[in-house]
């Protein structure tokens, strides 16, 4: 793209933010002031949909506790599985902190699978915030267990799965079965999480999983009437990069835990490795908001602060469990591992997933 | 759960609430007369305001605002002949012809008092229903929904027209169009030709507004006259509550039908209107009105619709399960509010849910009423000369075009669409047809796929799936005996149509039935590329369609002068041989025009530069008054957009210049 002939706001505060990174403005202009403008939040998804809950959420409160107290609109940009109003950030935002993206797990597996429609790159970004999430799978007392100890006897057994799609986020279930050495049969084209709870309820899968607020508001009490067993959870990532048992389900085993469990040794190998980047990238790093790299480093602070500071506020605790699934968001240091850690994938191992997608399901990843 | 019913009602009966629910009543309502913007577009306004209310008023307002959409959208179908919504495009078959007919008003209050007997019917049911939905619910898998789309494909006979192959073959169209996209099973991309646009599938919006509203703007741009002509607007308004009075039982029975598709998750609430009406046509002796302002026609869609929103809420509130984009958005203010989806619903959030529901029937009696003291001034559009109309509603169709993906590309594939719409109207192919086809496609496919993934070709013993299959054959059966078209009652078939007895006179014809065939050749060969799961779908719809529309072909090639598959409105239309006819590609002309300055300037620059050439070389308007209605039109967009927090799709100027909102 050329240089924009333009006379925006924006292309002032750039020039402002580039006049201060020659050293030319004193250090007041570190003070960050967003009083009177407008940040726009790109979301690539439709409204109403996990995502976009999750930024208007979090936009009115972010309008609080940034500097000046902006207006923080979400603009959605949906389409191309999050692929186009993702490409559309990339190629429009400017280092001034007007617009922010918030990604999920289906803008970071197009990435992390070469998707030929993906135009952007986690590499010209700086994180503000992520947003981890959690899950539990669970099976039907049907199949003689009772409870996740007795999870060695899902060994053989015919298990089936009803998916959104193999390169959805119900890739993490896929590579996680398989890794198991379960033998699931994945059903596609459901809609959502909510849907493959409904196939469960209905008798046509027997092996499930919903995010943490999901589980506890409708599979804990079919647990309770003995209509479902709890196997484990996810798990998630302590600060050394380790999956621990999720602090929501302390009674429950770690994705680790019940592999360990199933095969009597502790995961490992380069399977192992795919699906931890994809489980890294579709739960601890689910939600990212990210800033174009550029942006002064006052600005992403100034965001940081912001979403430390909401964590207070009364209005973010009264809809942060049925919002987030009693995850807190994480900045700093933290933010910055999982970001690393969920956006990266070494390409041998990507190939390997790929072939193993293309072979088993018939699923293809584009030409390349 | 009396006391829980009645508790709710008291607290809904505060001043603070009742007026929370009046705000999103008043919202709703500013939406749904808009043609095609919907309960998406009207939540998406609401969402800033529900943050830090407490649950019961935002519910209210909520729940005040999707409650009169199907009211609202009325305004449009049956006035303007242009759907105001997914689920009121069968209101204009008949509402429209009433309309033109002079007799507005008594169309207007029949469907506002059909829509507010199904909204309270639809609340009245929930009021019980909500305690054994679950079990309900549960009863419908992937086997019965499967059923329950070939049930809904089964409306096509009843609505294919005089030439039933006609009738197959838009189905046909429908069904490839539904198709384009990732396959559900493998999720490989079909008939996508590389294009992104393409990836995600052609959005509802998008075809239901090319093929109906396009045609209907296309074919009233022809004559300069205003909709209602020379006819008086007349009253009328006893007349429509005797009419409704005379089919009460009429309007009970599609009260269930659009509660029962929206109870259903999955089922998705947009061709429920088609399904009502199709019910009315079959179950009535005399079908001979229906497509010329059968009042009937009216009262069907118009209860089912209302009735559905009240139904929809359950797989909603009960599993978390959206059924339509609405829902969807309303799922997500409910978290935003605290409230989450469950089985609690109906213990501990009982109140919650009945307040949902006095919500539903309170919005809907007041939304009608609300609607009858607006109907006398808005009818007085229908005397409006039409070319002064005809460039607010082009861009107002784009604009809601493109909210489903943002892109310039919903602009192209609404032409396209538009275009087809035009031709098809043309020749007689039965547009709700494609609309049924295109929208039950995906599901038939992925239903099917699943439940032959769970339980094999059994299913087809299920006792759900054997009562469904007999309510399906029942359907057809009536439907071929009770066939009509926009034209009226065809059944028998009689081959003493009027009609040009030359040969080249059905060259045009032959020629768009040929390019059909074309296009089902081409779906053919792209599924060929495909796995076996990925093709099976189209390769059938390919094989039917190309079969179905060659028997077409050879009909229209070898049949006598007169023969019920010969149709074209250029050759036999009323307008034919009047003076001051503009042609039929001019009203398709303007539109590309937009289209083509959006790509070049962005929309905004482009609404402009439309509307200005349109004033001064159509209308032949003064620049004072010219320049007036383009601010006009530019500030509704701009505000219109503004509310939304949406950027316009940006031009070929824009990538080269940056510009400030909304300009960029």
């Amino acid at each position: 793209m050329s240089e924009p002939v333009g006379f925006t706001r924006r292309a002032v505060l750039g020039l402002a933010a580039g006049a201060f990174a020659l050293g030319l403005a004193g250090p007041a202009a570190a003070e960050v002031d967003f009083a009177g403008k407008t940040i726009e939040w790109v979301i690539p998804f439709s409204a109403g949909g996990g995502s976009d809950t999750w930024a208007r959420f979090n936009a009115p409160l972010l309008s609080k506790y940034l500097p000046g107290k902006p207006v923080v609109v979400v603009v959605n940009e949906p389409g191309g599985g999050s692929t186009k109003g993702t490409n559309l950030f990339a190629a429009r935002a400017e280092p001034d902190g007007l617009m922010i993206l918030g990604t999920s797990g289906s803008t970071q597996f197009p990435y992390l699978l070469g998707d030929p429609r993906v135009r952007y790159d986690y590499k010209d970004w700086k994180i503000a915030m992520a947003g981890p999430t959690g899950g539990v799978v669970y099976t039907t007392p049907a199949l003689g267990l009772k409870g996740p100890e007795d999870i060695g006897q899902l060994k053989g057994k015919d298990l089936v799965y009803a998916s959104q799609g193999a390169t959805s986020l119900d890739l993490v279930p896929l590579l996680g079965f398989r890794l198991m050495g379960l033998n699931v049969q994945h059903v596609f084209g459901f809609k959502g999480r909510g849907d493959g709870r409904l196939a469960f309820e209905r008798g046509e899968v027997n092996i499930d999983y919903q995010t943490s607020s999901a589980y506890l508001k409708n599979v804990q009490p079919l647990v309770e009437a003995g209509q479902a067993v709890p196997l484990f959870s996810w798990g998630v990532l302590n600060e050394a990069g380790e999956v621990v048992r999720d602090p929501t389900f302390p009674d429950l085993p770690s994705f680790v835990e019940a592999y360990e469990t199933m095969t009597g040794a502790p995961p490992s190998g380069p399977d192992y490795d795919a699906y931890f980047a994809f489980f890294t990238a579709g739960f601890p790093a689910q939600k990212m908001v990210f800033l174009p790299k550029d942006t002064p480093d006052e600005i992403v602070a100034a965001y940081q602060k912001a979403f430390e500071d909401m964590k207070a506020d009364p209005d973010y605790q009264a809809s942060a469990e049925a919002v987030l699934g009693s995850y807190g968001q994480v900045t700093g240091a933290l933010a910055q591992a999982l970001f690393e850690k969920g956006t990266t994938l070494q390409p041998e191992l990507r190939s390997r997933v790929a072939g193993m997608l293309a072979s088993e399901y018939g699923v293809k990843l584009g030409e390349e | 759960m009396v006391d829980t019913l009645l508790q709710a009602l008291t607290e809904l009966l505060s001043l603070k609430h009742l007026a929370y629910m009046f705000l999103g009543l008043f919202v709703g309502l500013l939406i749904g007369i808009l043609p095609a913007l919907g309960g998406i577009a009207g939540l998406s306004l609401l969402i800033p305001f529900i943050y830090g209310m407490d649950q019961v008023s935002a519910l209210a307002m909520l729940i005040g605002l999707l409650a009169i959409m199907p009211t609202g959208d009325t305004f449009s179908s049956i006035l303007l002949g242009i759907p105001g919504g997914s689920s009121s495009q069968a209101t204009v078959l008949d509402g429209f012809p009433l309309a033109k007919k002079g007799e507005a008003a008594r169309a207007l209050s029949t469907a506002f008092i059909s829509s507010m007997f199904g909204g309270v019917f639809g609340a009245l049911v929930l009021t019980g229903f909500v305690f054994i939905a679950r079990p309900v619910i549960l009863a419908f898998g992937s086997a019965e929904l499967f059923m329950l789309a070939l049930l809904g494909l089964s409306m096509v006979a009843v609505l294919s027209g005089r030439s039933l192959v006609k009738g197959v073959g838009a189905c046909c169209i429908g069904l490839v169009i539904g198709s384009i996209g990732a396959a559900p099973a493998t999720g490989e991309f079909r008939m996508v030709f590389d294009i992104e646009y393409l990836y995600d599938g052609i959005p509802l919006v998008v075809v239901g507004m090319g093929v109906f509203a396009i045609p209907e703007i296309v074919d009233l741009m022809r004559q300069n006259q205003s909709i209602a002509g020379d006819m008086p607007l007349g009253k009328g308004w006893g007349r429509g509550i005797r009419d409704w009075a005379n089919n009460w039982f009429l309007s009970l029975r599609c009260s269930a039908v659009g509660c029962i598709v929206g109870v259903i998750p999955g089922l998705g609430g947009s061709v429920v209107d088609w399904i009502a009406y199709g019910h009315a046509v079959q179950t009535s002796k005399d079908t001979s009105n229906f497509g010329k302002g059968d009042i009937r026609g009216v009262i069907a869609p118009e209860s089912a619709n209302n009735a559905m929103t009240g139904g929809a809420m359950l797989p909603t509130i009960l599993f978390g399960i959206p059924g339509s984009g609405a829902m969807a958005v309303f799922l997500g203010c409910m978290v935003l509010i605290g409230i989450e989806p469950g089985p609690s619903m109906v213990t501990t959030d009982l109140h919650l849910t009945y307040t949902m529901i006095w919500s539903l029937a309170l919005a809907n009696i007041f939304g009608a009423l609300a609607c009858v003291a607006l109907a006398r001034p808005i009818s007085g559009l229908t005397k409006i000369p039409f070319q002064y109309m005809a460039p607010f509603l082009i861009v107002m169709i784009s604009f809601a075009a493109f909210q489903s993906t943002r892109s310039i590309d919903d602009l192209i594939a609404l032409l396209l669409l538009g275009c087809v719409g035009v031709l098809m109207k043309r020749f007689g192919w039965s547009r709700p047809a494609l609309l049924i086809g295109y929208v039950l496609a995906p599901q038939a496919e992925t239903f099917l796929y699943q439940a032959v993934q769970f339980n094999g070709w059994s299913f087809l013993a299920r006792p759900g799936v054997i009562i469904i299959g007999l309510l399906t054959l029942a359907s057809i059966f009536f439907g071929l005996r009770n066939r009509v078209d926009e034209h009226g009652h065809v059944v028998p078939v009689q081959d003493n149509a009027p009609d040009v007895p030359q040969f080249r006179a059905h060259l045009p014809q032959i020629g768009f039935a040929a390019v059909v065939v074309a296009v089902m050749g081409f779906a053919l060969f792209d599924s060929l590329q495909h796995d076996f799961l990925g093709k099976i779908f189209p390769l059938s719809v390919a094989v039917v369609g190309l079969v179905i529309v060659s028997v077409l072909l050879w009909e229209l090639w070898v049949g006598k002068p007169g023969h019920h598959s010969h149709f074209d409105a250029e050759l036999t239309g009323e307008h034919v041989g009047k003076a001051g006819v503009h042609g039929m590609w001019s009203g398709l002309g303007w539109l590309a025009a937009l289209v083509v300055l959006s790509t070049l300037v962005g929309f905004v620059l482009g609404v402009a530069v439309f509307f200005l050439a349109f004033m001064r070389l159509r209308v032949g308007a003064t620049w004072f008054r010219s320049l007036h209605m383009t601010a006009w039109a530019v500030g509704g967009i701009v505000l219109a957009a503004w509310l939304l927090s949406l950027n316009f799709p940006s031009g070929l100027l824009q990538s080269l210049v940056h510009l400030p909102w909304p300009l960029r």
